[in-house]
């Protein structure tokens, strides 16, 4: 059992950047300061917990949590065949915490999709840009506030005219 | 000597765009192949031509509905999806599901990998201009999607799993039906591995292609028999056996070179191991309900009882309306799954209400395919259809 340990290790070198350290379902849940978010991940990394296996966010608007955002990191174990969820807090006026690309390649696409969807932006990645949605898309459709049924974007389509000649097709 | 005849002789770059019609991407996928000559120098994928809002809309279907949805990402073996979502949901809520249920799960689970494997073989080999292995694995896969309608009712959008057990149980005689199927998958895997193991041209167009080391298949996140043809010994229902995958017997696949040929030679090994585990659930299949206790508000009432009894209607209503219905308590789960392409993990955040807060879908396919520009550096451009074929990625759980 490695979890333990580590997580005692996390919360006495990091103690000001550990918020709380709760468990649901038998799952642990680390939460943890956005910005520190690759001390915290490095330390996993080091002590075995050698696979990244998902990163997501969740918008906090009506769920309440530390802050607005929350990025997910689910980590695994190899060795142990242990699990763990670490949730890095984001503010919403600056939604930025640094890439976990120099950790885990597989952190690439993820935060750029991440990047698209909830509109947080990852320091140190190599190609942030769009990956789901056009490159001119406007606003990020995975925020709670953004609307499910609405015709923004739709509306914002260019309109191709064709000018059909009646008298010629006569 | 001529003159410059020791330099390199002077040719333009290339830019072609693979796709997103292309018949060797499978779906909707581009790549953007810079080219010197027919040496692929970079090749970026671009995705998203397939998004759909899956996992927004899960915002707003409660657990039951969203299962529909759940067929439609993996639209290659959609059982595995469902059972995945399901498991999740039941984590999250804390029901313990019958045995039977269990074992029905893992026989569905199996041979959806089984008709999930051998269309990847198939394509692959078609893509490579083989094409009777696929016409010998094509069959097989009607004979296994034919299984799914007599269980089902559908082919493709299954949505056989509920919340707490099964949509229903599997009709009698299915066992039959099933083994004759199963033992028709032993000799069309000897056909198809009789055609090309030894066939120099798919030797030649496999072997030594698109070569994922061990370091590079854990950094990118590789999973699956992606991620055991480069000699990780990894499968989910063995090191965490889920829906008692550990009650059954069987090997885990696994190759050491991490080229074309190895994965393909992984997917074939496995289709056999789970021909084995379907001979054992069907072998071992326990008696009882398919569904939980319906004191505890998961299940709807036998329809029977729902038109011939007012408590019936109205325990039907107390499922169905917008305000009530069953409601997790506050909280999160993650489960993740072996599913054909790797590891299949839904993620279910929930606030108290009867929808999900947010569901997320561990896709295998995205981070299979991520790492596609690296293999395809420095190869031909007529590899680049192996190595999409061996990654299989599937467009709809790719972009959700």
């Amino acid at each position: 059992m490695l979890l333990p340990k580590i997580i005692t290790k996390v919360q006495d070198k990091f103690p000001s950047v550990t918020l709380d350290t709760t468990q649901f379902a038998g799952e642990d849940i680390i939460h943890i300061q956005g910005s520190y978010n690759l001390d915290v991940l490095k330390l996993f990394r080091d002590n075995g917990f050698n696979f990244l296996a998902d990163i997501t966010a969740i918008d906090n608007l009506t769920l309440g949590g530390f802050e607005r955002f929350a990025v997910v990191y689910h980590l695994l174990s190899h060795e142990t065949a242990e699990r763990v969820t670490i949730k890095a807090y984001v503010p919403e006026d600056q939604p930025e915490l640094p890439s976990a690309e120099s950790l885990w390649k597989t952190a690439d696409w993820q935060e750029r999709e991440i990047y698209d969807l909830f509109g947080i932006s990852f320091k140190g990645h190599p190609n942030l840009i769009r990956i789901m949605n056009p490159d001119d898309f406007q606003g990020h459709p995975l925020r709670k506030d953004y609307p499910r049924l609405g015709r923004k974007e739709r509306d914002d389509f260019p309109v191709v005219k064709r000018g059909i000649n009646k008298e010629a097709a006569q | 000597m001529v003159q410059g005849a020791d330099q390199p002789m002077d040719t333009e770059r290339m830019v072609l765009n693979f796709g997103p019609q292309h018949p060797s991407t499978h779906g909707t996928l581009r790549i953007i192949m810079e080219l010197e000559g027919e040496t692929v120098i970079k090749g970026t994928p671009e995705i998203g031509y397939l998004h759909s809002g899956f996992e927004k809309l899960g915002e707003y279907l409660d657990y039951n509905q969203y299962i529909t949805i759940t067929d439609r990402m993996n639209y290659l073996s959609p059982l595995c999806n469902n059972v995945a979502y399901a498991l999740t949901a039941e984590k999250l809520m804390g029901l313990e599901v019958s045995k039977r249920t269990e074992y029905i799960r893992v026989l569905m689970c199996e041979l959806s990998r089984i008709a999930d494997h051998i269309l990847n073989v198939g394509m692959l080999a078609v893509d490579l201009g083989a094409l009777t292995a696929f016409l010998y694995g094509f069959q097989l896969r009607e004979d296994i999607y034919d299984l799914f309608e007599i269980a089902t009712g559908t082919r493709l959008t299954t949505s056989y799993t509920l919340v707490g057990g099964l949509m229903r149980d599997i009709p009698d005689k299915f066992d039959e039906a099933v083994i004759k199927v199963l033992d028709n998958v032993d000799v069309v895997a000897r056909d198809i591995e009789t055609l090309l193991n030894k066939n120099r041209i798919w030797q030649d167009r496999t072997k030594d292609i698109g070569i994922i080391s061990k370091e590079d298949a854990i950094s990118y996140g590789l999973s699956g028999p992606m991620a055991r043809a480069s000699g990780i010994d990894w499968d989910i229902r063995v090191q965490e056996p889920y829906s008692r995958y550990e009650e059954f017997d069987f090997d885990v696949a696994i190759a050491l070179n991490g080229d074309v040929f190895d994965r393909y030679l992984v997917r074939m090994e496995e289709m056999r191991q789970s021909v084995k585990i379907c001979r054992q659930a069907l072998d071992k299949m326990p008696a009882g309900d398919v569904m939980v206790d319906p004191d505890l508000g998961f299940s709807l009432p036998p329809k029977d009882e729902v038109y011939n009894s007012i408590e019936g209607l109205i325990y039907h209503f107390e499922i169905t309306m917008r305000n009530r219905g069953m409601t997790p308590p506050i909280g999160e789960a993650y489960v993740a799954t072996e599913s054909p392409n790797g590891e299949l993990g839904f993620y279910i955040v929930s606030d108290g209400g009867r929808v999900p807060y947010r569901v997320r879908t561990r896709p295998p396919s995205l981070m299979n395919y991520s790492i596609f520009p690296k293999l395809i550096e420095g190869h031909m451009l007529s590899d680049a259809p192996a190595i999409i074929g061996s990654t299989n990625v599937i467009a709809g759980e790719l972009d959700r």
